[in-house]
């Protein structure tokens, strides 16, 4: 049977977080995207979605992210990155930012219809909610609030998760509240941002799972540095690495 | 809780001394807050209350998406007319008997009220909750002139009674639970009026049994009521209360003067509009199908009611938002209070924290336009956000919060990039890091050499300023010896 | 340039990016009915669900159902609006009820002191549970139905909408007319407390709907 992604090109949006600081997840993404038969890319010239900048108050900081976007992707048809958030970004942030720069706006609208988080490329592009993964451990899931309000992801992540195999998804209390990273947030705001993320540890630990999945490191960042601070057992994860995992179903 | 001393030389309870503008910046305001244990557990549970009713009555209409875009078009078309209403609503409140004042900004609104109370001889006079006079301040500057203004909203009662401030739009006493509300009354009602039963429990019924008995006194005997208003009907003139307890009704139909300050974004076009914001505002606000009691008046009716009527028309910053063609949009907002009862942030640190009577996402959004962004408070406003977007989810009138407070922390970073900071300096190396690859490689590289250093360790647990400010409360990860573009770099799979 | 100018011009400086022409169409369809299978059930529902007690009768029942409704709670004096029905008016007072008229107006102390008010109602709302008062000679002014602690209302089965819209479009009239709205929906109540609802608060603490059929 032809594999899915048979004859796509991906050029792969890393996003600054992941780069830098979970290149694992970057690889997990590009492990699952391979393995469904596309051949992926990861163009140099990329930095990041901007929204750090734009979401501060530094549009001109934020402009020159969508430049080094747009010059870095505009010849791949599908954009793919790990983060709902930085995909977000991507499509409600770069046409606003480039407004008054009417060529760039031009290139910003479609490269904007060609972006996808990981998970909706999945589904919506590959047709795939069964990527053939295992992970049999319980997990629950946090799906965060640019993948639920901005990039508006829907249940993708979950039918994903549905169909590993050997995992054991458990609901999370308060979902729909957000884990207080917010981006600077979580340091012009320090206190408080802390005070969210540990309520939502606190709905974590208590739902027993072994692991907290999402669709974005920078709030698993959040909510794992106080887990961990709390000497709490529950691992973060993100989904990419349980998709791309084959560990054996006992 | 402290007892606070009666203050001999006033006549209605002392408020906290200082002000909202003098507040330090809200990260300040909100660690104070945080601090405080009981608020929060008072604030967690009021708030979880409302959320699920409003939930629950929002379900119950089908056509709950069209009602929200159907209210975004009339406020939006109200603004972009304003001037074209404001005479209409003018016009129609004089015929009707009505005399209209205009106040550029909360000093004026205030000389006008007071100078409306004195020529009718009052020295007391009862208020129906208002969030505008609440904006200029008006009890303070009615004590100052030796008027006595007695706030009749059972909520409003306890913060006036508690020497205290409001924390929320709808519910100003949120921060407090009943065994507080019960200390306050037995020790402050008695000062101003009917006192407290001497055995009064914390029973919610019978704390609101002793606010009926402590405000009837006032009500069969005041001359003069302020009120704010809900809505203001250009085509007809007429005035909308909207309301739960029967003191709006006491206060807008006992007296024999009656004054009401309204905000000039309060106007819709016509009567009809009013099937669309009464079904909206209800359910949205205190998650009930309809609220007890709406009073609607147009000017004056013989025989019924007050035949003295005055409304004040006040700016106060309102044209100053109305010209921000991104900010604007503000001024839909026909406060509900859905946002803040949402809000994450709102939650954990209540309405005190924000130095605004507006607290909360419309708080962040509408208080730095109506005052402008010189103080400390209202500079750091907009970033008191997660950006999360779940006030966008509940907003009646489809405020894109997110999109403003982006817009208003625009306006905040180009006053400050003049000036010297942390923040201007690391978002100028930032835009030169981020703006190329290659730039980025560098200061990857920069990330490589802690990772090697720091890698055994696998977490940083205490960082020197600034990065104590992420492991202040968390761990963060040490970075990896390598990041993803130089593994692709030296592997190229 | 006195205040009212200013704002004015400060509004139309703010403005100056309208333009002219389209204008702000809203894509809303006023005065619609809510489709419901029975509107009176419906009502009665409702206004039960905000704790106030609904009486459902026949027309000709009118008069008696206020004798006992009365005398069930307690009511020996009540207010009753000089337009409200003679044949009503008759038989509370043949049950030693005493009626008191509002002519002299009736001061706000007399009025506390009163057990409580007769009034017809305007328009309900069945999907709010409401009644609306246009206080008209049925009704009287508005302090009537509000200082005595009990208010019992008497609403015609064809005075009952499905929802808002449809009583807005009816009030039209009474607005034009220059009258005041009271809408009435249960009992006074407050949720200041924790949230909590808790009825009875400064309007009148007891609300019965007789619902004349």
């Amino acid at each position: 049977m032809e594999q899915p992604g048979h004859g796509l090109t991906v050029g792969l949006f890393a996003t600054c977080v992941n780069d830098i600081m979970f290149p694992g997840t970057v690889r997990a993404t590009m492990g699952v995207l391979t393995r469904l038969g596309c051949r992926v890319e990861f163009p140099d010239e990329q930095t990041c979605c901007g929204q750090m900048f734009t979401n501060t108050g530094y549009f001109s900081a934020g402009l020159a992210t969508v430049r080094a976007f747009v010059q870095a992707f505009a010849k791949y048809d599908y954009v793919v990155a790990p983060s709902a958030s930085c995909i977000g970004s991507v499509r409600h942030q770069h046409e606003m930012l480039s407004q008054n720069k009417p060529a760039l706006a031009r290139q910003v609208k479609t490269l904007v219809a060609r972006s996808y988080d990981l998970c909706e490329f999945l589904v919506d592009v590959l047709g795939v909610t069964d990527v053939g993964a295992s992970f049999p451990h319980t997990v629950t899931y946090h799906l965060t609030c640019h993948a639920r309000r901005v990039a508006c992801v829907g249940d993708r992540p979950r039918r994903l998760l549905e169909a590993v195999r050997g995992l054991t998804l458990v609901d999370l209390p308060e979902a729909e509240t957000c884990c207080g990273f917010g981006g600077t947030f979580s340091v012009k705001n320090s206190a408080v941002s802390v005070a969210l993320a540990t309520d939502k540890a606190r709905n974590i630990v208590a739902t027993g799972a072994e692991f907290v999945v999402a669709g974005d490191n920078a709030c698993l960042m959040n909510v794992g540095g106080v887990l961990r601070r709390e000497g709490a057992a529950v691992k973060p994860i993100h989904l990419a690495h349980i998709l791309n995992s084959e560990e054996a179903v006992r | 809780m402290s007892v606070i001393a009666p203050d001999e030389t006033r006549r209605t309870p002392a408020p906290p001394p200082g002000t909202f503008l003098g507040m330090p910046a809200f990260p300040v305001n909100a660690e104070q807050q945080l601090a405080n244990a009981q608020l929060r557990a008072n604030l967690a549970r009021a708030t979880a209350t409302i959320r699920a009713k409003r939930a629950l009555r929002v379900a119950e209409v089908p056509q709950w998406e069209d009602l929200r875009a159907a209210a975004a078009a009339i406020k939006d078309r109200v603004l972009a007319n304003l001037d074209t209403y404001l005479l209409q609503a003018e016009a129609n409140l004089t015929k009707a008997g009505a005399t209209v004042h205009w106040a550029r900004d909360g000093d004026e609104a205030n000389r006008i009220v007071t100078e409306l109370v004195r020529a009718t001889g009052a020295t007391d006079v009862v208020k129906v909750k208002s969030m505008v006079t609440q904006e200029t301040d008006l009890n303070e500057a009615l004590e100052r002139a030796g008027i006595a203004a007695w706030e009749t909203d059972l909520a409003e009662l306890i913060v006036q009674l508690g020497h205290d401030r409001p924390s929320h739009v709808l519910v100003p006493a949120i921060h407090r639970n009943r065994r507080e509300i019960r200390e306050i009354f037995l020790a402050e009602m008695g000062r101003y009026g009917t006192p407290a039963p001497p055995g009064l429990s914390d029973d919610p019924a019978e704390l609101a049994g002793a606010a009926r008995a402590h405000l009837r006194e006032k009500f069969l005997v005041a001359d003069v009521a302020i009120s704010g208003g809900n809505f203001i009907v250009a085509d007809t003139g007429t005035l909308v209360v909207v309301e739960s307890e029967g003191n709006g009704r006491m206060c807008l139909t006992l007296p024999d003067t009656l004054i009401s300050v309204v905000g000039i974004e309060k106007l819709v076009p016509t009567f009809e509009d009013l099937e669309v914001f009464l079904r909206l505002l209800p359910r949205s606000s205190t998650g009930e199908r309809m609220n007890p009691y709406t009073s609607m008046w147009t000017g004056v009716t013989a025989g019924d009611g007050p035949q003295n009527v005055h409304v004040v028309l006040v700016d106060n910053g309102r044209t100053r938002a109305l010209a921000d063609p991104v900010g604007r949009e503000a001024l839909r907002c026909i406060r509900c209070s859905a946002c803040m009862n949402i809000c994450p942030v709102y939650r954990e640190v209540g309405g005190h924290a924000y130095g605004s009577v507006y607290p909360g996402p419309i708080g962040i959004v509408l208080t730095p336009q109506l005052r402008g962004l010189d103080s400390a408070i209202d500079r750091s406003l907009p970033f008191a956000s997660t950006l999360c977007g779940a006030c966008v989810e509940v907003c009646p009138v489809g405020i894109d919060f997110p999109k403003l407070i982006v817009h208003l922390r625009r306006l905040v970073a180009d006053r400050e990039r003049t000036e010297p900071g942390l923040e201007p300096a690391v978002m100028a190396v930032g835009e030169w890091a981020f703006g190329q690859g290659k730039h980025l490689s560098l200061v990857e590289r920069v990330a490589e050499i802690a990772g090697r250093v720091f890698g055994p360790w696998r977490f940083f647990r205490k960082l020197p300023w600034p990065g104590s400010l992420w492991t202040s409360g968390r761990d963060l990860p040490v970075p990896p010896r390598e990041s993803f573009r130089h593994w692709w770099k030296r592997v190229k799979p | 340039m006195n205040a009212r100018d200013e704002i004015l011009a400060r509004v139309r400086a703010g403005l100056a990016d309208r333009g002219t022409g389209a204008g702000h169409p809203v894509d809303w369809v006023y005065g619609r009915a809510t489709p419901l299978p029975d509107v009176l059930g419906r009502f009665v529902e409702r206004c039960e669900d905000y704790q106030a007690r609904v009486i459902r009768v026949a027309a000709p029942d009118v008069g008696p159902t206020l004798v006992r409704v009365l005398r069930e709670s307690g009511i020996t004096s009540a207010v009753w609006p000089a337009g409200l029905d003679a044949g009503w008016r008759a038989a509370v007072l043949a049950a030693g009820v005493t009626v008191i008229a509002d002519d002299p107006p009736l001061t706000r102390r007399q009025l506390d002191e009163t057990g409580g008010v007769v009034t017809a109602a305007r328009v309900a709302v069945a999907e709010t549970g409401t009644i609306v008062l246009d206080h008209a000679a049925d009704q009287g002014r508005r302090a009537l139905s509000l200082v005595p602690d009990f208010h019992l209302a008497i609403v015609r089965g064809d005075q009952v909408v499905s929802d808002v819209p449809e009583a807005v479009a009816v009030l039209r009239a009474s607005i034009d007319a220059g009258r005041p709205l009271t809408w009435i929906s249960g009992g006074s109540a407050t949720s200041d407390i924790e949230l909590e609802r808790v009825e009875g608060v400064h309007g009148p603490r007891t609300l019965v709907i007789v619902l004349a059929e």
